[in-house]
């Protein structure tokens, strides 16, 4: 009897659950739309004294209301850039050890420890980088890359433990958890089938992870830029120890500065019309880099999938 | 048995209405006395600004809701009338003030220090004179042992290092004395950087760091380095501090009685709408960067009272607030200035065209 009764209650929960999950949708979009008009009409003011000078020039001197973001894109792109170099072979590496070479416990563990970075505040990084690796760096890492390099340009000048160098390391470990434990589940999720077939023929561990690779690069690629987005975006552990200067350098041990640090430094006392419709359009910069970057990795992740002839 | 019925319905009757009726005058005569007073601004004065409001609403029920949100942020909210007063680190120009129908007065009295790193120098013993800081800060005084910072300390043996200058990387009131103070003794420094909250910082060997404890820990971690703070900040920190030669050629610790001296020689009456730093004063014991926290308030005020009540506060806070400031490392404003604006209040905030203050 209940059955007989049932399909016209759940075409209306039906039609209602659809509504919600439209209404749900377009709020982001309406969001992201708002976002967008609000930065934009925030630096109108910035947009129209700097014009396309704003993307070019590397002056930021609130005395005489002269603004340009050359150097905190750079940092921006750079600092993030370093932290990819770092994380993202090490998410690899680390994921393959949980799902292949770990036993369950270790694995286990080892898992919830990596879950457990993701969960600290980025101000502790902050706090960390600043007090603890920024010195280490300084007597350290930074006297031996100097030296083993023959002062290569990349490592020149005094070592002062912060700098665009040290922001990098600080945000790859600080994406690190997100990128690996995403690609452990994509190792996960290769089918043992694949990974028996490999071995059957006699590959070695090392070619059967080759295999798992190719099978999950699209995973992977999500994942790198899941850690790609959290970092461009990270300001508190930056800001600590990235040093503040805007100026560029080809020394990655000299101090830099990124569009979020320059924000939060900044905006607080932010007074004079132009200096803070200039710090808005930083904002909007950083908005359009973001969305840049998710429109080119959708139009990378279409290649792959076509090359990997995967539907 | 109907009649006690009755009778007790009545009494509940009665006795309800009586306390609803106590409620009512209870309810009256705490919104008598509770008053609120909101405030947002500066956050170098937000630790003394707290304890006094604490100290005042435990005395006199007032409540001094005070959000320290930064400067700017002080600045725009008084100009917006969301706020009873806003609280400014560096003064507002008589201009600026006119044209937005404010007036501004020194509520507290700071200063900044210059701290070094240097090994087996005794703190508090390195002499620097205004011309020497601002080269340094410049990129044109690369080595502690240059010639001229040797002439100024005959008696140190100043190591072969490089100096690292170090500097605030957010907009800071501190930043603005600073910078304030070495464009009024070095001309260079005025004709190339100028003074604000953020400057563009000459590129000499620097780095900047977050809030005076991102200074310090620079200043600590790196050899050679040179960097400055808060005098509170420096005081609380044992920092290694350095001397300053004053206007009169005085060489001046940084102390309470030196950002006294300096504030009580600054000449206060001449200064329109005080707009008056603090750097580079007048005096033999005057530290020369010291510089003043500002209240800034509506010169028309819509309620008569409310506006009173903010004056009561603060006219506590000079009378009675000193010791506080002190125990917190922060210099009162000297009697003769609190007189004179007090004087100020009465000639300038109107309610209906009647003074808000006639004490």
């Amino acid at each position: 009897m209940k059955l007989l009764l049932e399909p016209s209650t759940q075409t209306r929960n039906d039609g209602i659950f659809r509504l919600l999950t439209i209404v749900a949708a377009s709020f982001i979009l309406l969001i992201m739309i708002l976002l967008f008009i609000e930065l934009l009409s925030n630096s109108w003011l910035s947009l129209e004294k700097f014009g396309l000078q704003f993307l070019l020039t590397n002056v930021w001197d609130p005395v005489r209301q002269e603004f340009g973001a050359l150097s905190s894109l750079y940092g921006t792109l750079v600092s993030t850039l370093i932290a990819m170099l770092i994380a993202v072979p090490l998410s690899l590496v680390i994921a393959l050890f949980l799902v292949e070479m770990a036993p369950p416990m270790v694995s286990k563990f080892f898992g919830m420890a990596i879950e457990l970075l993701a969960a600290i505040p980025s101000i502790i990084y902050g706090m960390w980088g600043l007090f603890v690796l920024a010195p280490l760096m300084a007597k350290y890492v930074q006297p031996f890359l100097q030296k083993i390099s023959g002062n290569l340009f990349l490592f020149k000048g005094p070592p002062m433990g912060i700098g665009m160098f040290t922001a990098g390391i600080i945000l790859a470990i600080m994406v690190l958890p997100f990128i690996s434990s995403v690609m452990r589940e994509v190792f996960l999720m290769v089918p043992n089938v694949v990974k028996e077939s490999a071995v059957g023929m006699g590959a070695t561990t090392w070619e059967m992870v080759k295999v798992m690779v190719r099978y999950g690069i699209q995973g992977m690629i999500g994942a790198t830029f899941i850690g790609l987005s959290r970092a461009i975006g990270e300001t508190m552990a930056v800001t600590f120890v990235i040093g503040n200067s805007h100026s560029i350098s080809t020394s990655l041990f000299a101090p830099a500065n990124s569009i979020t640090a320059t924000l939060a430094n900044e905006f607080t006392e932010a007074s004079e019309p132009v200096y803070l419709s200039a710090l808005v359009e930083l904002g909007l910069l950083l908005f359009v880099v973001t969305f840049i970057i998710q429109m080119v990795s959708q139009l990378w992740l279409k290649r792959v999938q076509k090359r990997m002839g995967v539907q | 048995m109907r009649f006690r019925m009755f009778i007790i319905a009545g009494l509940a009757l009665a006795l309800s209405l009586g306390l609803v009726a106590c409620k009512k005058q209870e309810g009256k005569t705490a919104k008598a006395q509770a008053k609120v007073i909101n405030g947002a601004g500066a956050t170098f004065p937000y630790p003394i600004y707290a304890q006094w409001a604490y100290k005042y609403e435990k005395l006199t029920r007032t409540k001094i809701n005070y959000q320290s949100i930064g400067s700017g942020g002080g600045v725009a909210q008084i100009k917006a009338k969301t706020v009873d007063f806003g609280a400014s680190d560096a003064p507002l120009t008589p201009e600026e003030l006119n044209e937005s129908g404010l007036i501004q007065f020194p509520m507290v009295i700071g200063g900044v220090v210059p701290v070094v790193n240097l090994a087996n120098i005794i703190a508090g013993s390195l002499k620097l004179s205004p011309e020497v800081l601002a080269d340094i800060y410049l990129g044109k005084i690369k080595k502690w042992n240059d010639a001229r910072i040797k002439q100024l300390n005959p008696g140190i043996n100043l190591p072969n290092k490089s100096i690292t200058v170090v500097h605030r990387a957010d907009g800071s009131g501190t930043t603005w004395i600073f910078t304030n103070y070495l464009s009024k003794v070095s001309d260079e420094w005025k004709e190339k950087v100028g003074f604000g909250k953020a400057v563009a910082w000459p590129k000499a060997n620097n780095v900047a760091g977050k809030g005076n404890e991102g200074v310090a820990s620079f200043v600590k971690n790196v050899d050679g380095a040179i960097g400055y703070v808060e005098f509170a900040y420096a005081l609380q920190n044992k920092m290694n501090y350095v001397q300053l030669k004053n206007k009169e050629g005085k060489y001046v610790k940084p102390m309470i009685e030196s950002f006294q001296a300096a504030a009580a020689n600054a000449d206060w009456v001449n200064a329109p709408c005080y707009y008056l730093v603090l750097t580079d004063q007048p005096g033999a014991n005057s530290w020369p960067i010291t510089g003043a926290s500002f209240i800034l308030m509506h010169k028309k005020q819509q309620d008569k009272k409310q506006a009173r009540t903010v004056l009561e506060f603060f006219d506590w806070c000079y009378r009675h607030g000193a010791d506080l400031a002190v125990k917190l490392d922060y210099v009162p404003v000297p009697e003769e200035v609190y007189n004179l604006v007090e004087a100020t209040w009465k000639k300038e905030i109107k309610a209906n065209g009647q003074p808000v203050w006639d004490k």
